[in-house]
């Protein structure tokens, strides 16, 4: 042990009047922020650069037509009103089954509760064809709606079925943390002081759920806005009624017009990005509240 | 070794740390740095430690410069206030972990390894837990295990926060009297952060007195309960009994309470504060004091009664309104004291803070009869 | 009135928000219901579709020479996708959760892009950059590298698509255990390597499992980013996805279903995958908290 003294004792020699400040403790800063920047740049932010270019070799007026073409506005509409309707579909039914998860013991609640992810781990493609199939007028469950005269495939309906499908897992793995740390004692208190059980949830519960559930289906909404793989088997897509704006970007790559798919794009990835910008800020705000920060 | 802090300040966003602290640390010896909450005593650990830097001015270990060493460099054990154990490495293998990171040329052999550990697990007594994991051992297990682990490369410093913090009562005091039994054998240079004053009076042979990120007093045990030389001081080393008012010829007098101050020259505010050992109660005013006060609740908590008072007819905003007084059990007994009882206050020895001094006077009049003087703090 | 609520107050141990029977059994027949209709049925219509033929058929599918290669190719692109994505997770994780800097919750911020960007958008910004046109792909055609429609292409998109997840599955799992038995092992000497391997590793293991195996499924599923950069010419860049498109659109629909049968097999497997990581987590606490009740 006289040998690490001696080591520690040259070591001191070898610095005595260092003024460096800023060492950090823990190892690797260097190397992982060198590792994640340089990933981040190469992977994520560089690719940008190919779009700003491409679009700012347009001129406004050229930009301003492509965009504002009517099948293109009409796939504007198509795809926010259907993600918009997923994402309350999916905001009901996430917070009923996240409610459902938590708070009851059934049998095949392990399966459910695993099955929840599958829109996650599926690929997108796989889930387009099936619920395309699904939901044909000869499909198991198209059958059954045609008679009923509902109209599922090959319709916007369609749109918003796999659009629900691939976001729900967003708005139940968000609610369900929060709805797992609610203390029991708030709802006690509550009930103690003779409150009805829609009243608690109503007054105590709802209230602290509300963030989460927000945020979850304001990321299933953003993620159906671009869905593209589940969509197009199941939407039909004809111009002006059911076709989505990612697709409109794949046809105008097809016809080889890289600058009109460049223009679609930037205003689709541009309302993805105000959109997760908001999100963060809403969380950030609401955390702060919270913790009285 | 012997540590040296000199001009350390410390900042953390507005928020000022640690302001210009300097300190001796003897060779061999067991400080204390007490404090609440907020006054710096585990950021100057750490930076002592090396686990933070400073933004300004030096650390030296036996008057070597260590201020831009790297922890790994210093040759330290810290023990953590949480253990901070490898919850995935069996004891054996946490005790372990310092001799097998030197680097080979200095790793002793897995044999002698193997040793030491064994001899450091007898040394805490947990030799049949070796092979258990931290999260089946109890608090106190961990916290001896962390002990051996910070020890087991022989440094000649040791530095422990808050060691017994997480812990019960009963756990703590065995800890404790373990603690100084291995400082004392192994004479390291020990440093341990404690917000509970008891502890740092009982273990250690200096405490450093700390808030608001600067040095209050600097002492051994003894002469920091006996002699404490500021309100900061007095107010956290435990109950202190506050009469305030005007001094006028001789004696501190507030509404209907007076006490006389044999051989102060000072006119004017003051203020006199007295340790609940350091007063006497009686069932009628003395000749240097009429102090009433009546009795709001009487609790038999072990060797000694505790009284509590309130002032009557006077006010004692420093301690709340509330005087304690302690009494012994035969006292009580004889005396049977109870709520609502009307008693006087008998100081026998008193610190007076005149003006916006810092530092008191001590005023004794147990003696006083005899010699009548006041002995100033030098 | 006094009476009714003492027996409610009783009976509030047993008895929370939501736990009388019928909107208790209302509630849970729903969400079995249409999880059944909307997330069962579909893997049951999958494996149902592609075995309609019999399994001579399946087989054959299987062991179609297209269907091989879109296998390999997808293998192809997962291998070298999965370990990029390891690397830059861990060193992400590790960077955001174990030093504080400015601009760090920028950067937890922007590893959520690929979540919110569309992945046919995601393929036209590699498209724009690399392809022919592109002021990299320009470059790099002078000297006859082609990367977009082949299968440097489909890799680097694919790395796009998946490069938040093993990250997002570490940071709260780094975050929550806290940096003190690291700390602790750079004040006994360790070296950086031996501290990551000794200290960090074994305590985030399960969720890098976890993370590699969402990774995983992820690649070999991706779609829409691939169908930009694989080009309009398929048959010699097909994933397995977009195999799959290609049989469904030639109207075979067992084919289709075959090969998908095998993407659901993997989304399956790292459904278990989660279960199990989550199982083994949930054992682990139960255990040391017992013993620790009992010690």
């Amino acid at each position: 042990m006289s040998t690490a003294n001696q080591a520690s004792a040259v070591k001191s020699q070898r610095w005595p009047l260092t003024k460096s400040r800023s060492k950090r403790v823990l190892p690797g800063f260097g190397l992982s922020l060198g590792i994640s920047l340089f990933f981040i740049s190469l992977v994520l932010l560089l690719p940008l650069t190919g779009l700003v270019i491409e679009v700012s070799a347009m001129s406004l007026s050229e930009f301003w037509f492509v965009i504002t073409d009517p099948r293109v506005v009409a796939s504007y509409k198509v795809t926010a009103l259907a993600a918009l309707a997923a994402s309350l579909f999916n905001g009901a039914f996430g917070l009923l089954l996240a409610w459902v998860l938590v708070r009851y013991e059934f049998p095949g609640k392990r399966l459910i509760d695993a099955v929840v992810d599958l829109p996650f781990a599926l690929p997108t493609a796989v889930a387009g064809i099936t619920l395309a199939t699904l939901f044909a007028a000869n499909g198991w469950y198209g059958q059954f709606l045609t008679k009923l005269g509902i109209d599922v495939a090959f319709t916007p309906v369609g749109i918003v079925v796999a659009m629900a499908f691939t976001s729900l897992p967003f708005v139940v793995r968000t609610v369900q943390p929060v709805l797992e740390e609610l203390a029991p004692e708030d709802e006690e208190a509550a009930v103690s002081l003779g409150a009805s059980d829609a009243h608690v949830f109503r007054r105590v519960i709802f209230p602290a759920l509300w963030p989460a559930l927000v945020t979850g289906v304001a990321l299933s909404f953003t993620r159906s806005l671009g869905e593209f793989g589940a969509v197009i088997f199941i939407a039909g897509n004809m111009p002006y009624i059911s076709e989505v704006t990612s697709l409109m970007i794949f046809i105008r790559l097809q016809e080889y017009d890289y600058a009109a798919a460049s223009a679609i794009a930037s205003v689709i990835l541009l309302a993805s990005l105000l959109l997760l910008f908001a999100i963060t800020v809403w969380q950030a705000r609401y955390l702060k509240r919270l913790e009285g920060r | 070794m012997s540590i040296t802090v000199d001009g350390i300040n410390k900042r953390f966003g507005k928020f000022q740390a640690l302001n210009n602290v300097s300190l001796d640390i003897p060779e061999g010896k067991l400080t204390a740095l007490l404090g609440p909450s907020g006054s710096g005593k585990t950021t100057l650990l750490r930076i002592i430690a090396g686990l933070e830097s400073a933004d300004s001015g030096q650390i030296s270990f036996s008057g070597q410069d260590v201020t831009g060493l790297h922890v790994r460099e210093r040759n330290i054990g810290f023990v953590f206030q949480h253990y901070a154990l490898f919850r995935h490495m069996t004891v054996a293998q946490n005790i372990a972990f310092g001799l097998d990171s030197l680097p080979r040329k200095q790793r002793p052999s897995k044999t002698d390894i193997q040793k030491r550990v064994s001899e450091l697990l007898e040394m805490i007594q947990l030799p049949h837990l070796a092979q258990r994991y931290p999260a089946q051992l109890s608090g106190g297990q961990k916290q001896r295990v962390a002990l051996a682990r910070s020890i087991a490369t022989q440094p000649k410093i040791l530095l422990l926060d808050e060691p017994f913090g997480a812990l019960d009562a009963k756990v703590r005091k065995d800890l404790r009297r373990w603690l100084r039994n291995l400082h004392d054998e192994f004479h390291f240079t020990s440093i341990f952060v404690t917000h509970d004053q008891e502890e740092a009076l009982e273990l250690s042979d200096q405490v450093v007195v700390m808030s608001q990120g600067r040095v209050e007093q600097v002492n051994e045990p003894i002469e920091l309960y006996a002699r404490p030389e500021s309100r900061f001081v007095f107010d956290f080393l435990g109950q202190v009994n506050v009469i305030s008012g005007q001094v006028r010829q001789g004696s501190l007098s507030q509404g209907n309470a007076w006490v006389t101050l044999p051989g102060v020259q000072h006119k004017g505010d003051a203020q006199i504060y007295l340790r609940p050992h350091e007063v006497r109660l009686a069932t009628a005013p003395v000749a240097h004091a009429n102090l009433p006060l009546r009795i709001e609740a009487v609790s038999l908590i072990g060797s000694e009664v505790r009284v509590e008072l309130r002032p009557e007819g006077w006010h004692s905003e420093g301690s709340n309104n509330i005087w304690e007084v302690g009494i012994s059990h035969a006292e009580f007994n004889s005396q049977r004291p109870t709520r609502g009882d009307l008693r006087y206050a008998v100081p026998e020895v008193g610190h007076l803070f005149t003006g916006n001094d810092a530092q008191p006077a001590t005023v004794n009049w147990a003696e006083a009869e005899l010699a009548p003087r006041v002995r100033l703090i030098s | 009135m006094a009476r009714t609520r003492a027996r409610s107050l009783h009976s509030l141990q047993h008895r929370r928000v939501g736990d009388s029977p019928a909107i208790k059994w209302l509630l849970i027949s729903i969400a079995i219901a249409v999880t059944a209709g909307l997330l069962i049925m579909p893997l049951v219509v999958i494996f149902t579709e592609a075995l309609s033929a019999g399994w001579s058929t399946f087989a054959d599918n299987l062991l179609d020479q297209y269907t091989l290669h879109a296998i390999g190719l997808t293998l192809f692109v997962a291998a070298l996708t999965v370990p990029l994505n390891l690397v830059f997770g861990v060193a992400l994780a590790w960077l955001v959760t174990r030093f504080r800097f400015p601009g760090r919750k920028l950067l937890i911020t922007l590893i959520d892009i690929p979540f919110a960007v569309s992945p046919v958008v995601a393929g036209l910004l590699y498209l724009l950059l690399y392809g022919r046109n592109g002021w990299i792909g320009s470059w790099l055609a002078d000297y006859d590298i082609q990367l977009m429609f082949s299968w440097p292409g489909i890799v680097m998109v694919t790395v796009f698509v998946t490069c938040p997840f093993v990250a997002r599955e570490l940071i709260p799992l780094m975050q929550q255990q806290g940096s003190e038995e690291e700390e602790a092992g750079v004040v006994l000497g360790a070296s950086g390597w031996r501290i990551f391997r000794t200290i960090t590793l074994p305590n985030i293991k399960w969720a890098l499992i976890y993370g590699v195996v969402l990774t995983n499924a992820r690649a070999v599923g991706e779609f829409g980013a691939v169908s930009v950069v694989a080009g309009n010419i398929r048959g010699q860049t097909n994933t397995l996805p977009l195999h799959v498109e290609l049989l469904y659109q030639d109207y075979n629909v067992v084919g289709a279903f075959t090969s998908a049968s095998l993407l659901a097999g993997i989304a399956v497997f790292t459904l278990a995958a989660k279960g199990f990581v989550e199982w083994r987590q949930a054992r682990t606490l139960i255990r040391l908290q017992a013993q620790e009740i009992a010690s």
